[in-house]
């Protein structure tokens, strides 16, 4: 099955290493027979939202995320009526504030984002560095952990009813105080862990692959053959004590 | 001097050989971080006592390369007072000053990045070279355009007679010496080792005016190189100093010549690597700024040979090790670079995840190590992060067989001088903190000295 991959502004947004994450869906698609095919999406140029069945969105410096801000708020009913679609979505750091409602800096001025989940973020005086480990729930009983490392002054606010992606188990999260991280709607998903994510979280980068996989096929979420993982499970487990020793901490 | 000060002096020394006594390393930052605690003002004392002046080095990469091949340079008509082990934040330099024997008539430092603006205003240095800025340890530093941000403020606040010696090639950097009277600008100057399009991890890429991408007729090391806005016309400087005519000589060394308004020179170093001659260049212009000549230039970079750890030959039970210290991805990808001509049969690389290294090692991901992976015959995975390293050669394409992950640096070290032939160099790739752990096993081998002796030497 091919599965066609939009990856927005890889030019400006790239600055924690969102390519390891398209490279680990890529092999772990390769390795069930499946065909990831990534098609950069850049600035002004149209976003159609039937097009793909995974849509990813990575982190930027300022300076990159403000030159692209304007464009991607022009791609927001698109990108809503992707994800209305059952589009899978992976977006992280600068690209989950941007999914966003907007930006509010410290002088007060608003950049807007493309309004897909239902946050604000608001720019703090310090920045949240460090190892992060969270709990999910995707499906429910499924308890699963996910381990990366947060950088960001940016504090986002969930709206009451939106839904976080977990619970902060160790670090600081979305806004260092309510314990939540990230905002997942349907199969949908922003955070700000990076690391980069997917290398060392692999039930992620298959949950993302099966969703994806759904929506190409129109069926439901497929169960994806299982990979060793053995260095991906020792990679997880080291960042993980790191979260445990010093995540949440500066 | 005064009472006061002389007497911080004497104890803060006492302390350094204290700390090397009790076997506490090297002791480098030691007194300086007690001065500069108890004192902060005695390093513009200490500093203004420098006769000659004062130069400071700051960049993301190369400033203890570049800063070594100055003093190496200037060495030959000044006592320096000079950071030589590294240490650079306000501390490493208070040491300096501290330790700088009573003849010092010139204070050398290397100053990171973040320290830069506190050391221009106690050291008040007659000249500074800003080399270049890219992305490195975000979660140390913070983003490129912060610091950059702070050196514009901090290099506005300058007096006219400081010299800026800035490398040209860097956008964000040249521009910060636009608009000044004595500035000195150098660069390289030789498209055939033009990169064919910029890197992955390419930083500063678009228009520092008006946000365009720029065009680059060649791009060095990252975005380093001769750029252009299409839409407002910003452009590279002409080079004041600049290295043309550059043959690179595998792991071993370089030729180039370098142009500059003295006249012209022809350099053989014994350093491998473009981003190399970008540090010569540098260090020859900081020189040329403060008054060296163009033959103190070529005599003191011909008898250059390597700040530790950098590029550094260890000969161990009949074997060699050279170690490629790695920090950030445009260090790396000149590292791998400079390997391509000829893939080593066993590299060993080491990813340690200390404040030192950067806690945050997604960097690795921005590093391109494909150009190895098909031809490298083994890898060793080492450091406390070897399993993470791991994952990003393999899912950079290495087959796992010729892949192993020993995360004890020791062990890899030893696997590793295993699997080499008699003859064969074995090329490590260590992080700084992993780079200070295999130079001490290698000196308790008795194979290497450590590095305070090394600093004293």
């Amino acid at each position: 099955m091919r599965i066609r991959v939009g990856h927005l502004y890889p030019d400006y947004l790239n600055i924690y290493a969102d390519r390891g994450n398209i490279a680990v869906l890529s092999r772990r698609a390769a390795l069930r027979g499946h065909e990831l095919e990534v098609s950069a999406i850049g600035h002004g140029q149209p976003l159609d939202p039937g097009a793909f069945d995974l849509l990813y969105v990575g982190g930027g410096q300022d300076r990159e995320q403000a030159l692209i801000a304007p464009d991607l708020v022009t791609k927001g009913n698109a990108i809503r009526e992707a994800q209305e679609r059952g589009v899978a979505m992976l977006a992280v750091c600068g690209g989950y504030q941007l999914l966003g409602r907007g930006y509010r800096a410290g002088d007060g001025s608003v950049l807007p984002g493309a309004g897909l989940f239902a946050h604000e973020t608001v720019a703090g005086e310090t920045r949240m560095i460090g190892d992060v480990l969270l709990e999910c729930e995707l499906d429910p009983g499924e308890k699963r952990l996910l381990a990366g490392f947060e950088n960001h002054a940016g504090r986002t606010l969930l709206d009451p009813g939106a839904t976080a992606l977990g619970r902060v188990v160790h670090g600081f999260g979305n806004d260092g105080k309510s314990g939540l991280e990230g905002c997942r709607l349907g199969s949908a998903v922003g955070t700000y862990l990076h690391g980069p994510l997917l290398p060392r979280n692999p039930w992620l980068a298959d949950w993302l692959l099966s969703r994806a996989l759904a929506h190409a096929t129109g069926g439901a979420p497929p169960v994806l053959a299982e990979l060793p993982d053995t260095l991906e499970t020792e990679a997880f487990r080291v960042s993980a004590e790191r979260a445990r020793r010093r995540g949440g901490r500066r | 001097m005064s009472i006061r000060l002389e007497l911080e002096t004497v104890a803060a020394r006492a302390a350094g050989a204290l700390s090397r006594a009790v076997g506490r390393g090297g002791g480098t930052t030691l007194p300086g971080k007690l001065l500069w605690k108890v004192d902060p003002a005695a390093v513009d004392a200490l500093s203004s006592r420098l006769g000659a002046g004062v130069a400071l080095v700051s960049a993301t990469n190369g400033k203890t390369t570049t800063t070594s091949m100055v003093a190496e340079i200037l060495g030959a008509r000044h006592e320096l007072a000079w950071n030589r082990a590294g240490a650079n934040l306000m501390s490493g330099v208070a040491s300096a000053l501290v330790a700088a024997r009573r003849g010092a008539d010139f204070g050398l430092f290397e100053v990171d990045e973040g320290a830069l603006p506190e050391a221009l205003e106690r050291t008040r240095p007659s000249a500074v070279l800003l080399g270049n800025l890219f992305r490195d340890q975000l979660d140390r530093y913070g983003e490129l355009e912060i610091v950059a941000e702070r050196w514009r403020a901090a290099t506005a606040r300058l007096p006219e007679s400081t010299t800026l010696v800035v490398n040209a090639d860097d956008p964000v950097v040249a521009d910060l010496a636009s608009g000044r009277s004595r500035v000195l600008r150098f660069g390289l100057d030789d498209p055939r080792y033009a990169r064919s399009g910029l890197q992955h991890a390419a930083d500063s890429k678009y228009c520092v005016r008006c946000g365009t991408p720029y065009a680059f007729a060649a791009a060095y090391v990252g975005h380093l190189g001769d750029y252009t806005c299409p839409s407002c016309g910003h452009a590279r400087p002409p080079l004041d100093v600049a290295a043309r005519d550059v043959e690179l000589q595998g792991l071993v060394s370089s030729r180039f010549r370098i142009s500059a308004p003295q006249g012209e020179l022809e350099v053989r170093l014994a350093l491998p690597g473009l981003y190399n001659v970008y540090n010569a260049v540098a260090a020859a212009s900081l020189s040329l700024a403060v008054g060296a000549s163009l033959e103190d230039v070529r005599a003191g970079l011909e008898r250059f040979n390597a700040a530790f750890g950098r590029f550094e030959r260890i000969a161990t039970d009949g074997k060699s090790v050279v170690l490629l210290l790695v920090k950030n991805p445009a260090g790396a990808n000149e590292v791998v670079r400079t390997l391509e001509t000829g893939v080593p049969p066993v590299l060993v690389i080491a990813l340690n995840d200390a404040i030192a290294d950067g806690q945050d090692v997604s960097w690795i991901w921005d590093v391109d190590f494909e150009p190895l992976l098909d031809r490298v015959g083994h890898v060793l995975a080492t450091g406390r992060r070897a399993a993470e390293l791991g994952l990003r050669l393999v899912y950079g394409g290495l087959p796992q067989d010729r892949l192993e992950v020993v995360p004890s640096l020791e062990e890899a070290l030893d696997r590793g001088l295993g699997l080499v032939d008699a003859g064969v160099e074995l090329v490590v790739l260590p992080t700084y903190t992993a780079m200070l752990e295999l130079r001490a096993i290698l000196a308790e081998r008795g194979a290497v000295r450590p590095y305070w002796e090394e600093a004293r030497r």
